[in-house]
C-alpha cells in the first residue's frame, strides 16, 4: 500500500477515537478552567501532553504552584504505563521506520492510539501512525478549547454524562479480544481485582493511583505471560491463534 | 491568575517528562524481541492496564453510582456485540444521562 493511503487508512481508524476524545477533552476543558487556568493555558496543557489521567493530575499541581518535583513525579508515575505501551510498540513498528519519525510517533502514544495500532496484522509504518495520531489529536485539541471556552453553558447533567466515556471506550478495547481469547479474559479479571484491593483495603488504599494501575498490570501480565504464553512468532497468521487478530473489532 | 512564565516553566516539566516515558523506550527498542515470555508479557499488558484504569474508577466517573454502573453495564452490552468504539462511548453516555434525567425527576 503507498504511503499516502497508508496515511489516509490511519486518519480512518482514528476518527472513533478522535469523537471519544472530543467529550473526553471537553470534560478536561471544563475542568481546568473551572479549577483557575485561563482558556489558552488549557489549551496549551492539552496540546503539548495529549494525556488524560495525566493532565487531570498535573492541572492542580500548576495552579497551586506546588513544587515542581511533584509534578515530575506525578507524571512520571501516572504515565509510566506509557513506556510499557511503547516497548509493546517498539514491536510492532516496521523496521524501515526510522529514529525521527520515532521521536515523532512518541508524542502519540496514548492508550487508545497504542491499543489500535497494536491490533493491526503485521508491521505498522509511519505513515499509518501519522495519520492515527493526526485525527485524535485535533480531536483532543478541540474538544478543551470548546469545553475551555463553553463550559459554564452546559448543563450539570450533561458534563457527569461526559465523565464516563473514556472508560466505555476502555471497555470497547477489552472486551472483544477477552470473548476470543480466554487468557486475556482472565488476566483483565485479575488486574480488576488488584485494582480494587488498591482502592478498598486498608494500606494498600494509601497507595498512589499511578503506581496502582502499574503494580496491577505488572503482576497479572507477568502471571499471564507465564501460566498461557502467546503462540510462537512463526506461526503469527495461523487460523488457530488468537494473538494475530486481538482487538480487531477496534480498527474497524 | 496565575502568571504566565510560571505556567510555563510547570508546563514544560509536565510535557517533557511526559514525552521522554513515551519516547525512550520506543527509540531504545529498536530490535525485535524474540524472547516468548517477553513478547506474551507485551501482549497481556494493554488489556490488564485498561482493566485496571477502568474498575473500580468507572464507578466513580459521573454524578451517582447507579448511573455509573448501569453506563457500564450498557457499555460490556455493546462490546459484546462488538459495536464501535464510539458507538459503545455513546450508549454509555446516553444511559447516564437518561437514569439521573429520570433520576431529577423523580427526586
Amino acid at each position: 500500500m503507498s504511503s499516502k493511503k497508508l496515511y489516509f487508512r490511519g486518519i480512518k481508524d482514528g476518527f472513533p477515537i478522535c469523537l471519544g476524545y472530543l467529550s473526553v477533552s471537553f470534560a478536561f476543558g471544563i475542568y481546568a478552567v473551572g479549577a483557575g487556568l485561563s482558556v489558552w493555558q488549557t489549551i496549551l496543557v492539552s496540546v503539548a501532553n495529549v494525556t488524560s489521567a495525566g493532565q487531570l493530575a498535573g492541572v492542580p499541581i500548576i495552579v497551586g504552584s506546588l513544587p515542581l518535583i511533584e509534578m515530575v513525579l506525578t507524571q512520571f508515575v501516572i504515565n509510566l504505563r506509557y513506556s510499557l505501551m511503547s516497548v509493546s510498540l517498539s514491536q510492532k513498528l516496521s523496521p524501515r521506520v526510522k529514529l525521527l519519525h520515532r521521536l515523532a510517533i512518541a508524542f502519540g502514544v496514548t492508550d487508545e492510539i497504542f491499543a489500535v495500532s497494536i491490533s493491526q496484522k503485521g508491521d505498522v509504518e509511519t505513515s499509518y501512525m501519522m495519520g492515527l495520531i493526526t485525527t485524535p489529536f485535533w480531536g483532543w485539541t478541540i474538544g478543551t478549547a470548546l469545553g475551555a471556552l463553553a463550559g459554564d453553558i452546559l448543563p450539570e447533567m450533561v458534563v457527569s454524562a461526559l465523565g464516563i466515556a473514556l472508560y466505555a471506550m476502555f471497555v470497547a478495547i477489552v472486551i472483544p479480544p477477552s470473548k476470543k481469547n480466554h487468557s486475556v479474559a482472565f488476566c483483565c479479571l485479575l488486574a480488576i481485582a488488584l485494582s480494587c484491593a488498591f482502592r478498598y483495603l486498608p494500606v494498600l488504599k494509601d497507595v498512589s493511583a499511578g503506581i496502582a494501575i502499574i503494580i496491577c498490570a505488572l503482576v497479572s501480565g507477568l502471571l499471564f505471560a507465564w501460566i498461557a504464553p502467546i503462540p510462537d512468532e512463526e506461526k503469527k497468521d495461523g487460523p488457530n491463534d488468537s494473538a494475530s487478530d486481538e482487538g480487531k473489532a477496534v480498527a474497524t | 491568575m496565575i502568571r504566565t512564565d510560571v505556567f510555563f516553566l510547570y508546563l514544560v516539566v509536565m510535557a517533557g517528562v511526559t514525552y521522554l516515558i513515551r519516547m525512550l523506550p520506543l527509540v531504545l527498542c529498536r530490535k525485535k524481541i524474540e524472547n516468548r515470555f517477553i513478547r506474551s508479557f507485551l501482549y497481556y499488558i494493554p488489556y490488564a492496564v485498561l482493566s485496571a484504569m477502568t474498575i473500580p474508577a468507572i464507578f466513580y466517573s459521573t454524578g451517582c453510582l447507579l448511573s455509573a454502573a448501569l453506563g457500564l453495564f450498557v457499555a460490556v452490552l455493546l462490546s459484546l456485540f462488538e459495536k464501535k468504539l464510539l458507538t459503545v462511548a455513546i450508549g454509555a453516555c446516553a444511559t447516564v444521562f437518561v437514569v439521573e434525567y429520570l433520576m431529577n425527576l423523580l427526586g
